[in-house]
């Protein structure tokens, strides 16, 4: 370690949605790395301290090096050639980038999605919906006394989720902390998580929404069968007293995750538990929320609702925004072959889409935007290496309640950011269909 | 682009210089009015045509948290009103709540060149700042939503007013607001607290603090004219949209004691009859209040029949309406700052209640005396969409029109009001007026809402047209600036706005009793509040003060 350091304090997290904004980093300036994240949970810690700069040219066309201008060129001219481009990924970017990626999708009239619509898109669909009763995790700290997380598992996704805003943490209305608190954690297993929860509902895998729907029944005082536990693995009488916990607390809430989003039900899962939490405020105040991975998934569902009108899966082949999950979802447009280019930014779909996504992948032209070398950018006609956003880059990144934190970088990047490089293929698209 | 432009032989109305119809020059040099241009300065003839200052909404929700909520929200009224991309403009969807550029263009289509988001919880500033970097042409502000505050409570318990200006004054320059706004004062402790409940009296005790709705509103009208702020209090009353709430409204405006207030969308504060009963009209008497004081100022909230969004930081109220229409609500708390609720609705003209909102909502701006003080606004998408701006400008200005629509509306709601005995018709200096000239003056823009020499060259062109809802639907010429936007009804260029605001000084000690109050009861870093300069790259610091 170098004589040369440099504390910066406030800086943020973007590793989860937890976007957490008190890091204290010390920075190694001439070994150009993070030494210590203060503050930081283990996640974080990762996050922060093996960020190194990768050796590797800034710009590769078919795995040989070239400049970042020649990389720019032969990603716009890639794009115009396509009669179907497609631009993913975004959740681990800027929204100053990602306003870049929607501006680049429509001068292209391409189509743009992210990673919105393999995790949490059921959950936007049943917000189209049904609505929301939300609030600010501060809104949780300072007034929750009844906590429901459900089909997530926050102690490994989303250490301090717990201790920062939700379970642990002393409130205005709740001064005692996790003592004037009653936590409940709902599952098709017993997780990390479970030790933190006063009441474990254990619940049988894909059959989370017969619960919620029994549950909905039981506020609006309807008879509910018995026969709920065979189905469901929960006895009638677990089912009643967590209602009556629901109806008489002063401030309620329901965390959700991908177990309820991306299991059997998928969209009527998160619909009935929105619905849930609407249907309370009859009897008192309640709110729902769902648990946001990545650490700008939620601005990415901001930028593109308000440049388009939709969260995420919009296409602009005919010069304005359309939606359609499953249409223009990317998984989609790459399994069934429609896309002929595809621009990756800061997302990894070789390594984890189904394998028809994949296999059409391989055969398209793939440009990728990420500082570090990925499957997908190893297939890659064109692979950009960017600077890391929230540790070279500034910008926004939206926390999982939609509250906008300014990041605070760590030390200078020798390679551009996503939405330089963005701005740039954009300018050059334009020039190229304006002629 | 040329920077000089000299627009001839159209008939100009700009009553804050007097000029009504005149058929004049209007020089346009480097961004600004002048007096005179050279001979051989490229001219428009605007024969036939009628020239205005650009037109400035003074209250409309546009961008931020709540806004980007309903258009998430509604995407089925997006698919039916696409907005194509043009190799100049981008692309986006409409409805009653547009997609960010969609927006830019409309109102600038409309010949708005300045608009004003009306409710952003201070935590998501930035949040409305990023979209308004996206809201092209018009220039923008907003205010920010302090009635509820939990901070200012605090001060306010102890009578602390010094500090609280401070507060204040940090408060708005932290954020890059342009000024205070208040949405029911003191409901949201009772609606975040146990069982959903509201605020109805001015002096009810505010759940968990030694404050009333009455203080609140009373130290906000003082400290946005102690701080000497362009726009005053911004003042969405407690009671909206329930019957007999119209005492309130008196009641409020009269807190102010002769000070400056703005009461906005009014329209939805000048009910009476019982509570849970049908409204009545009592727009007579709020009219007479505001007729006879010169220190209050509004904007009316007109109701447009078709499809609206209720989007407000009043969280009861979106509760109330969500248990009319059943159907999907959002409900957003704001900690330590604001509630938010928004449920998509539909103003129907067989109803009696959205009839006799219509009807008052005219009645209010026939009955104003003084039309610099009485705005044309919908409080967009509340009551309406901002898209319906012309035909409620042929509602003002023809009064055949006007009875032909109402011969449409619920009677019984109608025979409650006295519309139909109002003969007045405005005209098009009046509709400069409640569109241009009031409202900037109201917000103490002095340099927007008129044509005279210094001004912002923001100009818009109609074609003279007999129907008045055809001639503003679609401006020929905007020039905003200074530059070219649309010409002959097409886009010829686009730009971003910028943003206005406002940064009062305040002593820097406050932040030493802000930064533990963050430290136990936000969830961010006090540090990482504030807004930089980032986030508002073409900005313009309106000043304050004495």
């Amino acid at each position: 370690m170098s004589e040369n350091t440099t504390i910066v304090e406030n800086a943020t997290c973007t590793f989860c949605g937890c976007v957490c904004d008190d890091m204290e980093l010390t920075v190694d300036l001439d070994e150009k790395r993070i030494t210590k994240a203060r503050n930081a949970c283990v996640l974080g810690r990762a996050w922060f301290l093996e960020h190194r700069h990768q050796e590797r040219p800034a710009a590769l066309i078919d795995g040989r090096e070239v400049s970042v201008e020649e990389a720019i060129e032969e990603a716009a001219q890639t794009l115009v050639k396509a009669r179907f481009p497609i631009i993913y990924g975004l959740s681990d970017t800027t929204c100053e980038a990602q306003r870049q990626a929607v501006a680049l999708a429509d001068f292209l009239d391409g189509n743009i999605d992210t990673t919105t619509s393999v995790c949490h898109g059921p959950s936007g669909i049943a917000f189209q919906g049904v609505g929301e009763s939300t609030a600010t995790l501060g809104e949780v700290k300072n007034r929750a006394d009844l906590l429901i997380y459900w089909g997530g598992n926050p102690a490994e996704a989303h250490p301090r989720h717990f201790t920062r805003y939700a379970v642990t943490p002393k409130g205005m209305f709740v001064p005692n902390g996790k003592k004037d608190r009653t936590v409940v954690l709902v599952d098709v297993r017993a997780t990390p998580s479970t030790p933190v929860a006063d009441i474990f509902i254990k619940v049988r895998p894909g059959r989370d929404f017969e619960v919620l729907w029994a549950l909905r029944a039981l506020v609006r005082g309807k008879p509910v069968d018995p026969g709920i536990e065979e189905v469901t693995g929960v006895p009638l009488a677990t089912l009643e007293d967590l209602v009556e916990r629901m109806k008489n607390c002063n401030f309620g809430v329901l965390f959700f995750g991908m177990g309820l989003t991306m299991t059997r039900g998928r969209h009527f899962n998160s619909g009935a538990l929105l619905s849930l939490a609407t249907d309370l405020n009859e009897f008192t105040h309640f709110v729902a929320k769902p648990v946001r991975g990545h650490g700008n998934v939620t601005g990415a569902d901001n930028v593109v609702s308000w440049q388009t009108g939709y969260p995420f899966g919009v296409n602009f082949n005919r010069g304005y925004p359309r939606f359609n999950p499953g249409e223009f979802t990317t998984v989609d447009v790459l399994a069934r072959g429609e896309a002929d280019a595809a621009c990756i930014i800061s997302s990894d779909p070789a390594s984890n889409f189904p394998r028809a996504a994949i296999e059409h992948l391989k055969r398209i032209p793939v440009i990728t935007f990420d500082p570090k070398p990925t499957v997908t950018s190893e297939l890659a006609h064109v692979a950009f290496t960017t600077a890391t956003y929230g540790i070279n880059v500034t910008g926004t990144a939206y926390r999982m309640d939609d509250v906008p934190i300014m990041l605070r970088p760590a030390f200078e990047s020798p390679y551009p950011s996503d939405e330089e490089l963005l701005r740039a293929i954009t300018d050059r698209v334009r020039e190229l269909r304006n002629g | 682009m040329s920077t000089m432009l000299r627009i001839t032989n159209g008939r100009v109305y700009d009553p804050a210089n007097d000029i009504d119809g005149e058929i004049r020059d209007v020089c346009v040099r480097d961004g600004r009015i002048v007096e005179q241009l050279p001979e051989d300065a490229p001219t428009l003839d605007a024969s036939g045509m009628v020239v205005m200052p650009g037109g400035v909404d003074m209250h409309c929700h546009i961008a931020g948290s709540k806004v980007n909520l309903a258009r998430k929200l509604q995407p089925e009224d997006h698919r039916l009103d696409v907005h194509p991309r043009t190799r100049l403009t981008r692309s986006g969807t409409g409805g009653v709540v547009p997609s960010t550029f969609t927006t830019g263009y409309r109102y600038a289509t409309l010949g708005y060149t300045t608009a004003m988001e009306a409710a952003a919880p201070p935590l998501s500033a930035r949040h409305v700042l990023e979209e308004l970097h996206d809201t092209p042409i018009v220039d923008a502000g907003f205010y920010i939503l302090m009635g509820n505050n939990e901070f200012l409570y605090r001060l306010l318990e102890k009578g602390r007013m010094e500090e609280f200006r401070h507060a204040v004054a940090w408060w708005l320059s932290s954020t890059k607001a342009y000024g205070i706004k208040l949405v029911n004062p003191g409901s949201d402790e009772a609606w975040k607290g146990k069982r959903n409940a509201n605020i109805v009296d001015l002096d009810q005790p505010v759940n968990a603090f030694d404050v009333t709705p009455r203080k609140v509103i009373k130290a906000l009208i003082d400290v946005a004219n102690d701080l000497g702020l362009p726009h005053p209090a911004h003042i969405h009353c407690n009671n909206l949209g329930h019957s007999g709430n119209y005492a309130t409204t008196l009641e409020t405006m009269k807190i102010a004691e002769g000070r400056r207030a703005h009461i906005t969308h009014i329209q939805f504060h000048s009910y009476g009859g019982e509570p849970g009963r049908n409204p009545t009209s009592k727009a007579a008497e709020i009219s007479e209040y505001i007729n006879t004081h010169p220190n209050i100022s509004a904007d009316v909230g007109q109701v447009m029949f078709g499809k609206s969004t209720s989007m407000t930081a009043d969280a009861p109220l979106a509760w109330m309406l969500r248990n009319v229409t059943r159907g999907k609500w959002v409900n957003a708390d704001v900690e330590c700052e604001s509630g938010c609720g928004i449920v998509p609705f539909t103003y129907q003209e067989h109803v009696y209640t959205h009839a006799i909102q219509w009807a008052i909502g005219l009645e209010l701006f026939l009955m104003a005396e003084d039309p610099w003080r009485m705005v044309l606004s919908t409080d967009h998408p509340n009551g309406g969409s901002f898209l319906s701006y012309p035909r409620l400008i042929r509602l003002l200005m023809d009064r055949e029109f006007r009875r032909e629509q109402a011969a449409r509306v619920n009677q019984k709601a109608l025979a409650n009001t006295s519309l139909l005995d109002l003969d007045r018709e405005y005209t098009l200096r009046e509709i400069a007026i409640v569109t241009r000239a009031g409202p900037a003056r109201l917000l103490g823009l002095k340099h927007k809402g008129h044509l005279g020499v210094g001004a912002d060259a923001d100009i818009t062109i109609y074609d003279e047209q007999e129907d008045k809802e055809a001639m503003f639907n679609a401006a020929r010429y905007v020039i905003k600036g200074g530059e070219l936007f649309i010409d002959n009804h097409e886009f010829c260029a686009d730009t971003e706005g910028r943003i206005l605001h406002v940064a009062p000084e305040f002593d820097d000690s406050i932040t030493e009793e802000l930064r533990p109050f963050f430290e136990d009861y936000y969830s961010i870093r006090f540090e990482n509040y504030a807004v930089d300069d980032r986030y508002a790259p073409h900005a313009e610091v309106i000043p304050t003060g004495a």
